[in-house]
């Protein structure tokens, strides 16, 4: 591994900005946070993994992946991000590496020809390069490719220096912001700035969640300059750095490009959640109050206010004629980070019970808001082992599953509904419209007939047991 | 012949493969009791696992060595040791099939050698069977890690020739990897009919079939059994599937002296008829009447489907057996290839599929080359959709992965009743696409003036 990405490794696991990092000493702190893997008990993708799931929201520009095919190949257009124009972000690109560009070593020649037939082609106002494992150990420099490719061909090439091995997909996430960080946040001066400028930092826009938050904005007049990265353009996260407030949703993911617009352009940050009603508004007031601090009109304070009560009340009316099917459900909530306690608390809103959550990926800082919401943290499991997890639903405790796709089987083997709240989902659960949404698809869930009938026994099984009690019945005679 | 072109572009845009180190990790899913172990960094299992999970849309059991920045520096050997004893321990295997990633092979180690050592100084080990193929992602595609995989199989676990007791019914079927769970039930329950019993390899029909077990189970569930695969020496023929099925083949009839035939497909009149030749020469018994039955309503498919196939201009990108077996039933129901895009070269019948030329490349390739040729079908895997959405033109899903549609591991297109299912399914697309006819259809109408059609009103006109 090059020594500029080990030392920006080393910067990452220090982020002044991370709870988690401040609650460690010196000592510890220095060790970093990489959590070793277990070889044979791993699960979760790689850095490379993280940092295409930070940027490929990115519509307008080419991702091109440096590796061998399996990096893009067995990946590519697999989530649902979703884009208001430009399709470009969906098309798979790689420099597909064979034995001979590595035996040759010409990783490096075969990145800039590719790099360039990309531009020749789609003209795309970026090139973001990933580098993969095999490029890493056999020592392309991407950096500089890049960089030669910039000068050359005069589009912006980024590199994003997160090969698979360098660790989790949390850390490619945070690699990815640092290839923003370093290469086009700041590059271009934005055409109009306003007072109630803000850039979301976190939200990809999947299944167009974001389109749920903007006319919320709209109605206040606050301006959203750029999302990072969900549907975004390249123009808008590269001018990004004059807003007056950052807002940070997916809490550890970016959190050194929250920091760091801070130290830099003198940008302050806060971080919310648009998951859950009362989630919503606190985010929309806490906008509204900073947004106010920093020279927006006081009024808008008033008005963000009304909007919540009416947008609250609206949203609490649409949800009340599925209250009495839902209350007192009980819901396994197996995910992580911010989902955990943004969503424990949308469900205990509309009266359902927490069976049991994860805190997995969540922080310190996570953890407390799930203590606090849940009195307690009898219900607060690290990660269940899919053996324990299928028992526990065969058993009936709870009535629901929400995780993700992974451990979807799990439930639906164990004939348990089960509720997809991860990136692969095809439905838009944020703000005030999302949980109306997501307690509309709870109740199809819960009230659909079909998990009668899939624990109907089959008939050679009703055979049986008709015997066995004709069988008792002798023997009572 | 058809000529072969190597694309000589330096990017890939919209990949057509899938990797081989997948390849290989869904054929060890075809034996039971197993956990593919993909020997790389965490990211090269999770990207296979997902798109096997969409594919299958079933809980599957795939593990990684977890290469770590300092495995790569200082080798493997250790992580592939810690992986097989946490995986044994944890998930009670009887099979693990290790396949290596481009991560791995790049560094160069002796990574067979090191798997020997470990497996003689570790008794924990003893109790289930480990075999590996070197199946780097940049040699190859789905089908050659298949391959190497059966091959590691039958290396690691058939008894060799002289071992095994002949029993005379047995028969070996070696599917290829694009043979579903429903194709691979028509080819057992078509032997079992001429008396004949069948063992498969790898066979994805007992473990990704989509069933409902009554317990957890970590590892595959279903599948050719280690015992099973160990006596296939017992056999009186075997019969695989695909020219990449070919390699297999030869390793076992070396390795047992049972005589093998390799099919190129099943798929198509003359596909299924040969397989139906050779069960009965095997069996020495005459084909059952319920076969003949199924090739009378095949032939009537034909007749009633080729309607909609003739002339007509069809486009397919897969992998070369896939390709060279749907190319040839598309050929035969008078339909042109007018693009055909091949994922890799590994195949000597490229040559022979029926098309000008077979492009080795991606879906961009294949978009460019049916759009420039107006093609009226596209047949690839899911992520065909975006091209077909772009040029308008219908989408028939093949291969792997089908993401977007339910049902891929039950899709029978062998056999007679595969190949009518196909037929239909084929001239249903072509159906819902039909226009109802209007004058601008045909050039040489004349503008017809709404006047003109009533007698009497024409006079006002002239």
């Amino acid at each position: 591994m090059s020594d500029i990405l080990k030392a920006r490794i080393a910067e990452i696991f220090d982020e002044p900005g991370c709870d988690k990092n401040q609650a460690k000493d010196a000592k510890d702190r220095k060790k970093g946070c990489a959590k070793p893997l277990t070889p044979g008990a791993a699960a979760g993708g790689c850095a490379f993994d993280g940092a295409k799931i930070a940027l490929q929201p990115l519509t307008d520009v080419v991702h091109l992946v440096h590796g061998p095919l399996a990096c893009e190949g067995n990946g590519w257009d697999n989530r649902h991000a979703s884009s208001s124009g430009p399709r470009l972000y969906r098309t798979g690109f790689t420099t597909d590496l064979t034995e001979m560009d590595i035996v040759m070593g010409n990783g490096e020649k075969r990145l800039y020809r590719a790099i360039k037939e990309a531009i020749a082609r789609h003209n795309p106002p970026a090139v973001f390069v990933y580098a993969t494992c095999v490029p890493a150990i056999i020592g392309d420099d991407i950096e500089a490719v890049c960089k030669h490719a910039t000068e050359k061909l005069g589009t912006p090439c980024i590199p994003v220096n997160a090969p698979g091995f360098a660790g989790s997909k949390n850390l490619g996430n945070k690699l990815a912001g640092e290839a923003l960080l370093d290469h086009v946040i700041g590059t271009i001066e934005p055409d109009t700035i306003t007072d109630t400028d803000i850039n979301i930092l976190g939200e990809y826009n999947l299944s167009g969640e974001l389109w749920q938050i903007r006319p919320l904005l709209d109605r206040l007049g606050i301006r959203v300059h750029a999302c990072v990265t969900g549907d975004a353009r390249y123009r808008e996260i590269a001018s990004s750095h004059r807003v007056r407030v950052n807002m940070m949703v997916c809490s550890t993911a970016l959190i050194n490009v929250a920091r760091k617009m801070q130290d830099r352009f003198g940008i302050p940050y806060f971080e919310g959640s648009f998951y859950g009603i009362s989630d919503t508004s606190d985010s929309l007031r806490i906008m509204a109050r900073m947004l106010v601090d920093r020279g927006a009109d006081e009024s808008l304070i008033e008005r963000t206010d009304a909007l919540i009560a009416s947008e609250e009340a609206r949203a609490w009316a649409r949800i009340e004629p599925y209250r009495a099917a839902l209350k007192g459900k009980r819901v396994l909530l197996y995910t992580g980070g911010v989902k955990s306690w943004s969503i424990v608390a949308a469900l205990q809103e509309i009266g359902m019970e927490i069976a049991s959550t994860s805190v997995r990926k969540s922080t310190e800082n996570d953890k407390d808001k799930i203590k606090a919401l849940m009195g307690g943290d009898a219900h607060m499991v690290d990660s269940i082992p899919p053996r324990e997890m299928y028992a526990q639903l065969k058993r009936g405790d709870a009535d629901i599953m929400l995780s993700g796709g992974r451990t979807q089987f799990v439930a639906l083997k164990a004939r348990v509904p089960w509720l997809d709240i991860n990136q692969e989902r095809h439905n838009a659960y944020a703000g005030y419209d999302g949980m109306v949404e997501l307690v509309a698809e709870l109740h199809k869930a819960i009230i659909n007939p079909v998990w009668q009938e899939v624990r109907r026994p089959a008939p050679w099984e009703a055979t049986d047991r008709e015997a066995e009690r004709m069988a008792l019945l002798e023997t009572a005679c | 012949m058809t000529e072969i072109i190597h694309s000589r572009k330096s990017l890939a845009t919209n990949p057509l493969k899938s990797s081989a180190p997948l390849g290989a990790a869904l054929a060890y899913l075809g034996v039971a009791g197993s956990v593919p172990l993909l020997h790389g960094s965490q990211g090269c299992t999770s990207f296979a696992l997902v798109l096997t999970v969409r594919h299958t849309k079933e809980a599957i059991p795939m593990q990684t060595t977890a290469i770590d920045e300092v495995a790569t520096v200082m080798g493997g050997s250790e992580n592939l040791e810690e992986a097989l004893l946490n995986l044994t321990k944890r998930m009670k295997p009887r099979f693990i099939g290790v396949a290596t990633t481009a991560l791995m092979e790049t560094r160069g180690e002796d990574i067979v050698g090191d798997l020997k050592l470990i497996l003689a100084r570790r008794p924990e080990l003893a109790n289930v069977r480990v075999v590996l193929a070197n199946t780097p992602d940049f040699n190859g595609a789905l089908e050659d890690g298949w391959s190497k995989a059966v091959c590691a199989i039958i290396d690691g676990i058939v008894e060799p020739r002289g071992t095994a007791t002949p029993l005379y019914q047995q028969v070996n079927l070696l599917p290829g990897v694009h043979q579903t769970a429903g194709d691979i039930e028509w080819m057992v329950e078509t032997a079992e009919s001429f008396g004949l019993i069948p063992v498969v390899l790898p066979d994805v029909s007992g473990s990704l079939d989509g069933t409902v077990p009554e317990n957890y189970v970590p590892t595959s569930l279903g599948g050719a059994s280690v015992d099973a695969i160990s006596r296939m020496g017992r056999a009186l023929h075997s019969i695989a599937v695909g020219e990449h099925m070919r390699a297999p083949a030869e390793r076992l009839a070396l390795r047992t002296g049972v005589p093998s035939t390799v099919l190129p497909t099943l798929t198509g009149l003359a596909a299924s008829d040969d397989f139906i030749a050779l069960l009965s020469r095997i069996s020495e018994r005459a084909a059952p009447a319920r076969i003949r039955r199924q090739r009378s309503q095949l032939v009537d498919a034909m007749l009633d489907g080729q309607f909609y196939f003739a002339s007509k201009r069809v486009a397919i990108a897969a992998d070369p057996d896939l390709l060279t077996g749907l190319a040839g039933f598309f050929t035969s129901m008078g339909a042109d290839i007018v693009t055909a895009v091949a994922s890799t070269s590994n195949s000597p019948l490229l040559s022979s599929v029926p098309a000008e030329r077979v492009l080795v490349g991606d879906l961009q390739d294949f978009e460019d080359s049916a759009r420039a040729a107006g093609a009226e079908l596209l047949v690839t895997h899911s992520h065909g959709r975006q091209a077909s959405e772009r040029l308008d033109v219908p989408l028939l899903r093949v291969g792997f992965p089908i993401f977007d549609r339910l049902g891929a591991m039950h899709r029978c297109t062998a056999g007679y009743q595969g190949t009518r299912n196909l037929i239909f399914e084929v001239s249903n697309i072509i159906l819902s696409g039909l226009h109802e006819h209007a004058p601008g259809d045909f050039a040489q109408a004349l503008p017809i003036i709404e006047e003109t059609r009533h007698a009497g009103a024409t006079s006002a006109t002239c």
